[in-house]
């Protein structure tokens, strides 16, 4: 996979190449109970509470970790969702307000599909809280210190 | 006991103001071994109990640790919940899309067996 987050710009590339048809990402990307099969960190439970593929419609799902607790994210689909295409508004329980742009394209050829997803947030601060570039240029890069603590803390937290 | 922040992105800030100082850092290592009075958290610095103290109260403020009253010391004690979260939400982005996109090839390859 490939993670594009150029310093100062609010914005996360991810590509990823697929061996499968463009309407198989489409199902698994628009099916709840295809999503909740791949969505998600490896730990957390993906719970779907609502999926409404259509211009307008309302998505919520909510990861669920080891102790419990609940990660909620919600948005809307914005233009008819098709294999070609979906965008849709992102937004976690815990900041409302802070609102990020999705893009997602799929990109068929020979049987493999180009999936890329474009995301934009508002600053580039709220970028860097959902992504690991602010980890690894930005100002908490050269805290390796910080990185060890937080992992064995982290660690301990799960045991 | 800890003051309720106002909101989720307050509250990561303020961890992450006080993690960004290398003494603040460096006592909650030290309280990762056990809970400590501020004289015995002192002793490792060539600092003075009150500036100690200053430290205590901002890792205090961003919820890393909580304090009690033990006969006439102060103990500090280690909260980890708020740095797991900053840790979920810092470094699991690359994670989080790795292990999902290489679940959905996998289930990819399920959706083409059956049709």
């Amino acid at each position: 996979v490939k993670i594009i987050a150029e310093p100062g710009v609010p914005q996360v590339v991810i590509v990823r190449t697929f061996k499968a048809p463009k309407a198989l990402l489409f199902r698994a990307y628009t099916e709840p109970d295809l999503v909740k099969r791949w969505l998600g960190p490896a730990g957390l439970e993906l719970v779907v509470n609502q999926l409404d593929p259509r211009h307008g419609g309302r998505w919520r799902w909510t990861h669920y970790d080891s102790d419990g607790k609940g990660y909620a994210f919600h948005g809307l689909y914005h233009g008819e969702p098709t294999p070609d295409r979906i965008v849709q508004t992102y937004e976690f329980d815990e900041a409302p307000g802070t609102v990020y742009l999705n893009l997602i394209t799929f990109d068929e050829a020979d049987g493999v599909t180009t999936l890329t997803q474009n995301t934009v947030f508002f600053a580039v601060e709220d970028r860097d809280l959902y992504v690991d570039g602010g980890m690894e240029r930005g100002v908490v890069a050269s805290m390796q210190q910080l990185d060890d603590l937080v992992t064995a803390l982290a660690k301990e937290a799960h045991p | 006991m800890v003051p309720k922040p106002s909101g989720y992105e307050d509250a990561l800030t303020g961890v992450f103001a006080a993690l960004a100082d290398p003494t603040r850092r460096a006592i909650l290592v030290q309280l990762k071994a056990g809970d400590a009075t501020v004289a015995e958290l002192a002793a490792p610095f060539s600092m003075s109990q009150p500036a100690v103290s200053k430290h205590l109260k901002v890792l205090e403020q961003a919820g890393l640790i909580s304090r009690s009253q033990r006969a006439t010391a102060r103990l500090s004690h280690l909260e980890a919940a708020p740095l797991r979260t900053a840790v979920g939400w810092l470094m699991d982005y690359r994670a989080y899309w790795t292990e999902s996109f290489d679940r959905l090839d996998d289930l990819l390859d399920d959706l083409k067996e059956d049709s």
